[in-house]
């Protein structure tokens, strides 16, 4: 909403500084995000008075002219054939930014200096003259800034208003908080009419038959007007607030909206079939072109205007193109209606058309400021379009919102904002802006809104009006006493922040990627038809073709991370994300909401360094964060195993493993295959892992309980067995630790060796046990015994071979 | 008796000047060797008198203890020397490097904002980001077809299905299964439908809800004032302005005095001196009734704010879609 000041100041005289008033309107719940001045650009013009004027020695067109400001007088080449000693003109000096877009400069011409520029009218954009250079007449100061000697300047206010303060998209409406600010009332000049001849009756009707829709209809009817463009004043009137001018009947239903915020329409009558208005609601499919040319097709509950056949008006949103006021238009109906907020605000999403009207109507405008908006509408008509009012008015009415009357007492205006006023002291502060208080006793008050302030319905709507007018400045600050009382946080809360940390510790970096993706994502990932990372939450309308849909999976929104810092010659990429995953299970309902812990890892472990080789990263490195991971979070038996091939179809068979927990899946990690590294244009070998946080956070447990450090020392025997390849190394291990020998404290691989001399599709596996007792030394003869029952079990059981 | 003592000075000032292992060798050959002057002497102690005896024995003693104790001591100093000189490490070189990655600065901020909170006494929770309109608009008293509704670019999924576009929601989802005082902030995602410099679809926020017998709006002042001193600095200045949401009344918009310019008028506060950095709010009563509270008895205050907002002014970062394009550079900057 805009504002000027010089508008405001045609209903409340304004006593403060611009900036103070600025700061005002803002602590009153109006804020405002900028005060302009249109004019600005003539900061650096001033009446010049044409001191002398000489012929320019090189050049027969151009003159010399010495132009006196207040104090110094500075040479100005000068084209224009008007020039003439004596005269008053605009000098703009070096630094003004025409409206043409250049910026004056000191410049030479023809080998003279010139130091400014006279002027034309159209130069300066304050007419449309350029033959010549703008004559000021006698009576201004010399020197003088040209837009305070023309009074030109006139600072606008723009003001985000809140959608609770429709009162306020009018000058008369910001006027009256001005003069609440300032303690004073506004004084609006009442509407002095003169009508004529027939009763409007006689010409015309309104009939209304959604009277739900539409509770007022107001008009009057005037004859023998001549259209033409509307005065300066006028115009300018409406170029400040950012309305351009079309001719004078337009201009003036602009006007009134903007100084009553009352939408008005002015229809060309003779066009009007019957010369009669129909409120009704439109037919389901229904066409109708709008004043922007634009065809519209309607639905049953939209507004129509219609005259005896057909539609002339969107109600409340626009009018019709078959009945917008032409040059030749005689005589004109106006329009002052009051249409149900959610009706007009239903239409106008519907359509897609949000016009200064519809802003207003779907907020509420003031139900009895109907009649006075019309009237002041044909007063103006009247005046600057000529022409006669048809006597009396048309106002059909229904049932009208009306200003509830709320109790308030001082007591819980207290309560709830911490003060300590007195009824008498609210009471005065709502009667500054215009609420009618009636003191029922010392503290309570029976008060009624005035009928602008359609937002107000209920106590506190009131208590937040004294806040306002009191300055929440005002309001004392205090400190709650607080009950130590509080809550177990949730695990997912405790166990991510540690998992993050963790995560950070191993080297990698945290990533926030959006919660969209495109649906072909899933294509991209080879995913099959029946994967439940195809069951989509879809969204109805995405900005970007790219955020179609809720991810159901991390990985793309890391691989595109890992591309952007790929083509940023960023070539090692550790980075992780934890974010939700959305799945939609059922058609209808809420999806549902998984949260993942996913880890991309490529690029080499660490730049060539004089210590470290750079060295590529493989699958055990990222293998090592997730067992690391685990085992922080003191999950220490998770088992990794080979994936069947077709289970992950973006990671490559063979390189890829699943992780368990028991029964429990929490996850896989393996190396992505060459086709999807492919299709995110990556040429580097990566690595991911993905883990079901939902299930890990449930399964940490919440402490672990002290063990026994043995006291005795541990020794420990190696064997190597030969195995066929396909068998997993992991399965030994887990063998041996199967057993539960009691002795067997731990067991590792330490080698596997494939290729000659160990024949074709088999491999050398060494592996090394760890025996201890926790309440003696062991004699070498029984760990020699022992270890040689275990080794022997092995082979046995993987049908192995000794090495020759 | 002196020659003992002749022998140990000369034995030390000899020592004193050794500066090889041959050089201490040969003085122990020639002191203490099978035939070395200090040998010789003791061999002959038994030829003094008989009163003398024991003294010189015992003196004889002790020198050849100093003067063996010198002699390694000396030999193990020319050795560590020689080693030091040989063996030593330029610490110039970098250590081995250990990799090492950062949270992401919007975990960060979000992290310390709900730290603080939880020091005032405020639990933590979260919620759903897919959300239905009722929690996300009709329980906090957006009604359909309200123009307070376009206060939010929404992402729709169906009719009654939206993306979250606060976190609000949980102030609904949170009052309906905890009976008062309630004291939370709820971090998460959230969406709209708007991008630029300073918009991005997705988003962070961290909502605070406090609702107990006897909450003023003057405990809203007190309560975030506190939080803004302690995540800016406690000569922040604030100042709370008059603004509207469905679910709050009174409602206020919290501004810190522009912490690029202290108020001056700079781009970042688009020269208005202020930086809004808070939405809040005494809940309104609607929120009551949908969750069975007694307003009669219970008041209390809600607040929202931007994660992002505020890490883009503690940082510096001045495109807020910076965050989420994860240039590894850009992350591990903070």
């Amino acid at each position: 909403m805009k504002v000027s000041l010089s508008w405001l100041e045609a209903f409340v005289p304004v006593e403060l500084e611009l900036n103070e008033l600025t700061e005002a309107l803002t602590m009153v719940g109006l804020e405002v995000e900028a005060a302009t001045d249109r004019y600005d650009y003539l900061n650096s013009v001033f009446v010049g008075r044409v001191a002398a004027v000489k012929n320019h020695p090189n050049a027969d067109r151009l003159k010399l002219c010495d132009v006196a400001l207040k104090e110094k007088s500075v040479q100005v080449v000068c084209g224009a054939p008007n020039v003439t000693e004596g005269m008053l003109a605009p000098l703009a000096l070096p630094g003004t930014r025409l409206p043409d877009g250049n910026t004056l400069t000191k410049g030479t011409i023809r080998g003279e200096v010139s130091e400014g520029m006279l002027c034309s009218e159209a130069e300066l954009d304050l007419g449309l003259d350029a033959s010549g250079i703008m004559s000021l007449g006698n009576d201004l100061p010399v020197g003088e800034n040209l837009a305070c000697a023309l009074k030109l300047a006139d600072p606008v206010l723009e003001i985000d208003l809140t959608p609770n303060r429709p009162d306020c998209l009018s000058i008369i409406g910001t006027a009256r908080e001005v003069a609440a600010i300032q303690g004073r009332k506004i004084s609006v000049e009442p509407v002095d009419l003169s009508e004529s001849g027939r009763e409007i009756d006689t010409y015309t009707s309104v009939t209304v038959e959604a009277p739900g829709d539409c509770p007022r209809y107001t008009a009057r009817l005037i004859e023998n007007i001549t259209v033409a463009p509307s005065p300066p004043w006028l115009q300018n009137r409406l170029i400040s607030v950012g309305l351009r001018p079309i001719n004078n009947i337009v201009d003036i239903t602009n006007f009134v909206l903007m100084e009553y915020g009352q939408p008005l329409h002015a229809f060309d009558f003779d066009q009007l079939h019957e010369n009669r208005i129909v409120v009704r609601r439109a037919e389901a499919g229904e066409k109708f072109t709008t004043l922007d040319t634009k065809e519209r097709i309607l639905a049953e509950d939209m507004l129509l205007i219609c005259d005896g056949e057909k539609p002339v008006g969107l109600a409340g949103v626009m009018g019709g193109l078959n009945s917008e006021i032409e040059d030749t238009t005689t005589r004109v109906l106006i329009e002052s209606a009051f249409f149900n907020p959610a009706s007009i605000r239903k239409t106008a999403k519907t359509l897609g058309l949000n016009t200064d009207a519809s802003h207003r109507f779907e907020r509420g405008v003031d139900p009895e400021t109907t009649p006075v908006a019309l009237d002041r509408a044909a007063q103006l008509m009247l005046e600057l379009a000529g022409g006669t009012l048809v006597s009396g008015v048309i106002d059909v009415k229904g049932q009208l919102p009306q200003p509830p009357t709320i109790t308030l007492t001082a007591e819980e205006t207290n309560r709830l904002i911490g003060t300590d006023l007195k009824g008498h002291e609210i009471k005065h502060l709502l009667e500054s802006i215009d609420f009618h208080v009636k003191s029922t006793s010392e503290e309570t008050l029976d008060v009624t809104a005035p009928s602008f302030r359609v937002d107000i319905a209920r106590t506190v709507d009131l208590i937040e009006e004294v806040a306002r007018m009191t300055g929440y400045n005002n309001i004392p600050r205090t400190y709650p006493l607080v009950a130590a009382e509080t809550r177990k946080a949730s695990k997912a809360l405790t166990e991510r922040d540690r998992i993050k940390q963790i995560m950070t510790g191993f080297g990698f970096t945290e990533a926030i990627n959006y919660a969209f993706m495109d649906e072909g994502a899933c294509d991209l990932l080879n995913l099959a038809e029946n994967d439940d990372r195809r069951l989509f939450v879809k969204i109805l309308n995405p900005l970007t073709e790219d955020q179609t849909v809720m991810r159901t999976s991390l990985i793309p929104g890391l691989l595109k991370s890992m591309h952007r810092n790929y083509s940023r010659q960023v070539k090692r990429v550790e980075l992780f994300e934890v974010g939700k995953v959305f799945i939609q299970k059922n058609e209808q309902g809420l999806p549902e909401e998984t949260e993942v812990l996913g880890g991309i890892l490529s690029g080499s472990t660490s730049p060539l360094t004089w210590k470290v080789k750079e060295s590529p990263f493989d699958f055990y490195d990222m293998k090592g964060v997730v067992e690391g991971l685990l085992n922080t979070v003191n999950i220490g038996n998770a088992a990794f195993s080979a994936l069947p091939d077709d289970l992950c179809r973006y990671t490559r068979p063979g390189h890829t493993a699943q992780i368990m927990l028991g029964n429990t899946l929490l996850g896989l990690v393996g190396e992505l295959r060459p086709d999807v590294l492919k299709a995110y244009d990556l040429k580097q070998s990566a690595w991911i892992f993905e883990l079901d946080l939902t299930r890990l956070y449930s399964l940490i447990p919440d402490f672990n309980q002290a063990g026994v450090i043995p006291k005795f020392p541990a020794t420990s025997r190696d064997a190597t067995i030969i195995i066929d390849r396909a068998v997993e190394a992991g399965c030994i291990l887990d063998y041996v630790q199967g057993m539960e020998v009691a002795l067997v404290e731990d067991a590792a691989i330490f080698d596997v060796f494939t290729g000659s001399p160990i024949s074709e599709g088999k491999k050398s596996v060494s592996f090394r046990i760890t025996y201890r007792s926790l309440t003696e030394t062991l004699e070498d003869e029984v760990i020699n015994k022992l270890h040689k029952e275990i080794t022997f079990k092995v082979i046995k059981k993987f049908d192995a071979g000794l090495p020759e | 008796m002196e020659r003992i003592e002749q022998i140990e000075e000369q034995a030390f000032t000899e020592l004193d000047k050794a500066g090889t292992a041959d050089a201490i060798d040969t003085i122990r050959v020639h002191y203490l060797g099978r035939k070395g002057v200090l040998t010789g002497l003791m061999r002959n102690i038994s030829q003094l008198p008989k009163e003398d005896r024991p003294f010189a024995g015992k003196k004889a003693n002790q020198v050849k203890g100093l003067l063996e104790k010198a002699l390694n001591e000396a030999l193990q100093r020319l050795e560590t020397a020689a080693q030091a000189s040989e063996d030593r490490l330029d610490v110039s070189l970098p250590g081995r490097a250990t990799r090492t990655g950062s949270l992401h600065p919007v975990s960060q901020i979000s992290h310390q904002i709900c730290s603080i909170f939880s020091g005032l006494g405020f639990d933590v929770a979260e919620g759903p980001e897919v959300e239905s309109d009722y929690y996300n608009f009709e329980a906090l008293n957006f009604p359909k077809n309200h123009p307070a509704r376009d206060m939010q670019d929404t992402f729709f999924v169906s009719d009654d299905i939206v993306l979250r576009t606060h976190t609000s929601p949980m102030q609904i989802r949170f009052m309906e299964k905890t009976q008062p005082p309630v004291r939370v902030v709820v971090p998460g995602k959230v969406f709209r439908c708007d991008s630029d410099l300073t918009h991005t679809p997705m988003f962070h926020q961290v909502e605070g809800l406090f609702v107990d017998r006897g909450v003023s709006f003057g405990d809203l002042k007190g309560i975030l004032t506190a939080f803004v001193h302690q995540m800016f600095d406690e000569k922040t200045k604030l100042r709370f302005r008059p603004s509207f949401f469905p679910f709050t009344e009174p409602s206020a918009e919290v501004d810190i005095l522009c912490v690029m310019c202290r108020g001056k008028g700079c781009r970042v506060c688009s020269h208005t001196g202020w930086l809004e950095v808070l939405g809040s709010g005494m809940v309104h009563p609607a929120l009551y009734e949908n969750v069975n509270y007694d307003p009669e008895q219970y008041t209390g205050f809600a607040f929202g704010m931007g994660v992002e907002r505020i890490a883009m002014l503690k940082f510096g970062i001045d495109d807020i879609r910076k965050f989420f394009e994860n240039d590894i550079r850009f992350l591990n900057q903070f």
